[in-house]
């Protein structure tokens, strides 16, 4: 069955911001528990791209989409479905480390008491969720003796890597990534594509990236972006070494521009 | 090295005269700017001092605790001092919720609309508008077609109204200067817009919001306009030492119309009451402000990003 090999499936998606259209015709398959790679030139509709998929991109105004959306099989824009509850399976990491204003502690559990009833949680539940998140991403050590830390004073390696693990006592499906490594240093680079190296397979991933050495070392397929359309989705070695379509050899070649 | 300059490595940096002007310029600047901020202190230095200089004859405890005396020409601030403190009390009772909530509405649920620009321009001119307008206005709509007569009440919502504006727009400033990347971060973990606001736009605008809101307390103080013809009169004797003693359906006295009649309208004043009733004015006005000052600190430590 197609819906287990792709989390997501888009047809024919296409989406305006007032009246200037930044998505056109978009449609894609992005294969479950893998690491597919968005790139394409600044402006050209991937951080919209990725805003589709737990609709949060109706939170930032005068926003039209016509197409269809399937998160795990399901169409998204169903009068069934939850906004809250599809946020909780599609979680996003953003390109500046965003971790709230509270301790580490509570960032880990802010999804959780958001979604649970007052009080739901017992002390040792929370502690138990903490440290197999914070595990998960290889902080606990780190960390373990900061919990009542503010989570902004972390360094930002620590930082991006408490806003992926803020995600995952939700049970996320997929985890959409916009530029995470941009505001790192090569070594927090390294340490996060590792982490989603290790995570893949548990979640599906679907980054964006303006780094395509790091979109080639990450990403087992890759998705290029212009102007608001697909220009091409292949595996990505095939799409860096052998581009099927001029343009997309003109941008994996830096020819672009 | 090929060098591109005759002067030799020893004169390289002296100053030249093009320097030597820049740095007169440069001076002349920050002593002017230093004296315009200096002339800025020193008539509010001169005020005070020369207030305090002629009160400090009838300053006392007393002179707060007991109500004027032979027509106000002796005796104390009680009735004015109590009846300012309902009519501010009452006013931000009223303006302070309906302020700081519109404002949160304004500006994490609306969208960008033809409702919330009439709002947002009704917001400005409203700011606008002058105390004595707003007086007239509190006489129609309170006392006369609400039917609440001369009273704190209907004063007090005079006030409101006038303050209203102004605690919307702070209420405003102090939201948008919560970083937006908190509400991306809440919205992505599929948080509420209410949650979102609770657990992190609150708690890290508050100490912006109360600022605000405290500051209409001098505003509120200090107006004479708009109670002097909705609720505040001349003279009233109360009951001394009794917190309660104004109803809200009470006319009341008020420091700054009291402060109007002594200097005014009445003869052979004992002569420091004017410059006690003043001082007592500005300096509870200073002390509610400098609260706001310490509360503003102490909020602002628990926020750090």
């Amino acid at each position: 069955m197609e819906t287990n090999n792709h989390s997501i499936e888009t047809k024919n998606l296409s989406l305006w911001y007032g009246d200037f259209q930044a998505l056109m015709d978009v449609s894609v398959n992005i294969p479950s528990g893998k690491i597919t790679a968005l790139i394409g030139p600044s402006g050209c509709g991937k951080t919209t791209l990725l805003r589709c998929f737990n609709r949060v991109n109706e939170r930032y105004g005068n926003v039209t989409t016509k197409g269809e959306i399937k998160i795990l099989g399901k169409n998204i824009y169903d009068p069934d479905v939850s906004l809250l509850e599809l946020r909780k399976t599609v979680g996003m990491v953003f390109q500046r480390p965003n971790p709230l204003p509270i301790s580490v502690y509570e960032n880990i559990l802010f999804g959780l008491r958001i979604h649970s009833p007052f009080g739901s949680l017992t002390r040792n539940q929370a502690d138990e969720i903490v440290e197999e998140a914070l595990t998960s991403v290889f902080l606990w050590d780190d960390l373990k003796d900061k919990l009542k830390a503010r989570a902004t004073s972390l360094q930002l390696e620590q930082q991006q890597k408490l806003c992926i693990a803020r995600l995952l006592p939700l049970k996320p499906q997929i985890i959409l990534m916009d530029e995470p490594c941009s505001a790192l240093d090569a070594k927090g680079t390294l340490a996060v594509e590792e982490l989603m190296g290790i995570l893949a397979g548990k979640y599906t991933f679907l980054i964006v990236t303006h780094n395509m050495a790091q979109a080639r070392r990450v990403s087992t397929e890759c998705i290029y972006m212009f102007l608001g359309e697909l220009i091409e989705h292949r595996e990505t070695q095939a799409l860096f070494e052998t581009p099927e379509h001029p343009k997309t050899a003109d941008y994996v070649q830096m020819r672009y521009g | 090295m090929d060098s591109n300059t005759d002067i030799s490595p020893e004169l390289m940096f002296t100053e030249t005269d093009i320097g030597r002007r820049n740095r007169f310029v440069e001076n002349v600047f920050k002593i002017f700017f230093f004296i315009m901020t200096c002339l800025m202190i020193l008539p509010l230095l001169l005020i005070i001092g020369y207030l305090f200089y002629k009160a400090l004859p009838v300053l006392s405890l007393d002179f707060l605790f007991t109500n004027p005396k032979d027509n106000m020409r002796a005796g104390g601030l009680w009735a004015p001092f109590l009846g300012t403190i309902y009519l501010v009390v009452v006013s931000l009772l009223v303006a302070a919720p309906i302020g700081v909530f519109s404002a949160v509405y304004l500006n994490e649920y609306a969208r960008e609309n033809w409702f919330t620009r009439i709002v947002n321009l009704a917001v400005v001119n409203l700011a606008g508008v002058p105390s004595i307008v707003h007086a007239l206005f509190g006489v129609g709509a309170f006392v006369l077609f609400a039917g609440l007569g001369e009273s704190i009440l209907a004063a007090s919502l005079t006030l409101a109204i006038m303050t209203l504006p102004v605690i919307i727009a702070s209420t405003t400033e102090a939201l948008k200067a919560v970083p937006m990347s908190f509400r991306e971060a809440c919205w992505n973990l599929g948080a509420t817009r209410w949650q979102t606001i609770r657990r992190i736009v609150l708690p890290n605008s508050i100490s912006g919001i109360l600022t605000g809101v405290i500051l209409q307390v001098s505003r509120a103080a200090g107006e004479t306009a708009p109670i002097m013809f909705t609720g505040a009169v001349f003279y009233k004797a109360i009951a001394e030492g009794n917190v309660f003693a104004y109803n809200i359906t009470d006319q009341c006295m008020a420091l700054s119309l009291h402060l109007y009649t002594i200097s005014t309208q009445v003869p052979d004043v004992t002569e420091g009451i004017p410059y006690g009733t003043a001082i007592v004015l500005v300096g509870s006005v200073l002390l509610v402000n400098a609260a706001a000052i310490v509360l503003r600190v102490y909020l602002r430590t628990r926020k750090r990003w």
